[in-house]
């Protein structure tokens, strides 16, 4: 069922992507293998997405204690996840309060500071996956390199001069932008095919084609490999996150098909029983 | 029970309305497929009261909370997610449902004498469904609700002289806003409705009034009658034949409805669209701006019709608005357009044939390139004589255009000539 439900999926997709193939060029890119049933990828999901994504970004949908979700306990989702709070003046004087658990992910920085400092005010990450996608996330989280033009000394093959600085790139380190110029389109096609990865092609001034990929620079503290299971892990969490229901949305339609595949049979025969005296 | 329904129908027609209406009703014996339709969109319009119903004790019409609340439903109400999606989906569903349900009419001439009033009906809640769901598209308040919304008053504004002003009163402001949202979410809650429900009784007290038409086009109520059943010979009682073959239908269209609820809601982007779950911004206009799905042939005709069309014309887009409404507005005319002799596709000649296929077509495609950007299919060479430097789809969009008007406008020439076969006096 699910395997069909997909087939038909990609389908459709193939008719959203021919929708979307006018306009910029897009980047060959990467597949990204999430599963959202592998509640330890999500639990490391988390792990990064709060020390690293929900210093800028916030996720105010989503609630810390439906975390539980991922086999946590409220105390571990306390201990472990929340990592913010405020000050609040009471009897006692100014004391520092923890989040609590019950409350949506928020993050202290103003949306006007931001547009300040970045260009533009980190959009709310509650349902980001399902704007752009797990495979965009994934090759977005990857396509950082280093471009001193840039203001934050970063840029990104997949989302060409983001205000977003590589918050990553202690994990993944820096890596470098390779720009190869080919007189022909298929062989520009024919090099991003052999890059296998992302690269994207270009028109450059002349006629000519150039193929933008990405190699290794200063290396960060986990290898390329390390690297992506981290993405898919945070990658597979914001799926999550987008949509929480998800897994029980699934399960519950299983049960609910084979409810209506019993109903049918006894419906059929019904109609069948009934119609006999119809000729 | 029986002296409780004697109280009854001393005061109230109750029995007589049931029978009437459905219990002593006599329905030909042969409807196929394409028959499920009209039960099944009666079926989804309660889905859609229902589900409504739950999604307005939880949702918020306020630009600042909108989208907040939906997201509220999504993740913190009990079955929340279940009822959101069952409406998002029954709203795709219904039209699907309708469409198909129109096209039998086309293909069996359901639309002729006498039944030309059950029709008109039909096409007045084509026109009512076709409001609420823009008005309901725009209540998420994502970007597509806000933008799609936008281009859709903004076509009213194109109408000569008071087109501003009426557009600033449909807004009730000068951009989409809140107070958009809050009148847009009475008519969708309450005004459209009212009208759907009561359109909705007056399409099947039409029908139950004529009789049904069927896959033979043959008119059972001119039948003899059958001596022991005194019913015409190919005539059944719908109570109780169709009340369980249409439970048949409801069952199958359950399991399709809920392979799109529990597997794949956002249908691909086409259901749900993708940058609709982005919170409107009234400062940041999306690249690419498609309507949902079911609008799409309609806006594909929009987007084909020039501004300049003549010389001594001003340039407007009104053009483009005027086919698009008229697309819709010729439907109520099909009664008298067609002069066939017979009315099912069964018995009719190749000409209808050819003109319903080619009609089938245009929409579809239509449909298709209303969600695409005009650039898909490339440009004709520049050299080309008329059609240089043009957009293929566009050009393309234009003669289907023609092709949708032309099945309505010839067809008092071509339904006339056509070479029909005789039709039988029994179903088949």
């Amino acid at each position: 069922m699910i395997k069909t439900t997909r087939i038909l999926a990609a389908a459709l997709l193939v008719l959203a992507g021919a929708a979307h193939a006018a306009g910029a060029p897009a980047p060959r890119m990467e597949p990204v293998n999430a599963d959202p049933r592998d509640v330890a990828s999500l639990q490391r999901g988390a792990r990064t997405f709060v020390n690293y994504c929900l210093n800028c970004h916030a996720a105010k949908h989503m609630r810390y204690n439906r975390l539980a979700d991922l086999g946590l306990t409220e105390q571990q989702i306390a201990d472990n996840l929340v990592l913010t709070g405020r000050f609040e003046t009471t009897d006692a004087g100014v004391q520092y309060v923890p989040t609590k658990t019950g409350e949506t992910m928020q993050v202290a920085m103003r949306a006007a500071d931001a547009k300040k400092w970045f260009g533009v005010s980190p959009p709310d990450l509650s349902v980001e996956a399902r704007v752009r996608g797990e495979q965009w996330l994934y090759n977005y989280l990857l396509a950082f390199y280093r471009d001193d033009a840039s203001s934050t000394g970063w840029n990104n093959l997949v989302f060409p001069n983001v205000g977003m600085p590589h918050a990553l790139w202690t994990m993944q380190g820096a890596q470098k932008l390779v720009v190869t110029t080919f007189a022909k389109r298929s062989d520009a096609d024919a090099a991003a095919i052999a890059a296998k990865g992302l690269a994207l092609v270009e028109p450059a001034p002349g006629g000519t084609f150039v193929v933008k990929t990405l190699a290794e620079g200063t290396p960060g503290a986990m290898t390329p490999a390390e690297y992506r299971a981290a993405a898919t892990d945070l990658v597979n969490f914001m799926a999550y996150v987008a949509e929480p229901s998800k897994l029980a949305r699934t399960r519950l339609g299983l049960v609910v098909l084979m409810f209506l595949g019993v109903l049918f049979a006894f419906a059929y025969w019904l109609k069948r029983e009934y119609w006999k005296d119809v000729h | 029970m029986e002296k409780v329904l004697r109280w009854i129908d001393d005061r109230f027609p109750l029995t007589a309305l049931w029978e009437s209406q459905w219990g002593k009703y006599v329905a030909p014996k042969n409807f196929n497929f394409w028959y499920y339709f009209g039960s099944l969109a009666a079926f989804v319009l309660v889905i859609q009261i229902v589900t409504g119903i739950f999604l307005t004790m939880n949702y918020k019409p306020d630009a600042a909370k909108a989208f907040e609340s939906v997201e509220y439903i999504m993740r913190d109400v009990q079955w929340g997610w279940l009822i959101r999606y069952m409406h998002s989906t029954g709203a795709s569903m219904f039209f699907v449902v309708v469409y198909l349900h129109m096209f039998r009419a086309l293909l069996y001439g359901s639309y002729r004498k006498p039944r030309e009033l059950t029709w008109i009906f039909g096409c007045l809640i084509y026109l009512a469904l076709m409001a609420e769901a823009f008005f309901g598209y725009l209540l998420p308040w994502g970007q597509m609700s806000y933008w799609g919304a936008q281009v859709i008053v903004n076509l009213f504004a194109t109408v000569p002289f008071i087109g501003e002003d009426l557009a600033v009163w449909i807004r009730g402001d000068y951009t989409i806003s809140d107070i958009t949202l809050n009148r847009f979410f009475a008519f969708h809650v309450i005004a459209i409705p009212l009208v759907l429900l009561g359109l909705v009784a007056a399409h099947l007290m039409a029908l139950h009034e004529t009789g049904s038409n069927n896959p033979d086009g043959i008119e059972i109520k001119k039948q003899p009658k059958d001596p022991k059943t005194g019913l015409p010979l190919d005539g059944i009682n719908s109570h109780p034949y169709y009340t369980i073959k249409d439970i048949v239908g409801v069952v199958v269209f359950l399991a399709v409805f809920s392979v799109i609820v529990f597997f794949m809601p956002e249908m691909g982007g086409y259901f749900l669209e993708h940058n609709n779950f982005i919170p409107a911004d009234p400062l940041k206009t999306p690249e690419h701006i498609a309507p949902v799905w079911y609008f799409t042939p309609f806006y594909a005709m929009l987007r084909a019709v020039p501004s300049e069309i003549a010389p001594f014309l001003p340039a407007t887009q009104f053009y483009g608005v005027l086919v698009m409404g008229a697309a819709v507005v010729i439907l109520f005319a099909l009664p008298w357009l067609d002069r066939g002799a017979v009315k099912s596709i069964r018995y009719r000649g190749t000409r209808y044939k050819a003109w319903l296929a080619a009609f089938a077509v245009s929409f579809l495609v239509l449909g298709y390139l209303g969600v695409v950007p005009v650039t898909i299919w490339g440009q004709f060479a520049p050299g080309l004589w008329l059609l240089g430097g043009a957009d293929v789809a566009t050009v393309i969009a234009r003669v289907l255009t023609l092709v949708y008007f032309l099945f309505f406008l010839l067809m008092p020439w071509y339904s006339a000539r056509d070479k029909t076969k005789p039709v039988p006096d029994r179903v088949r």
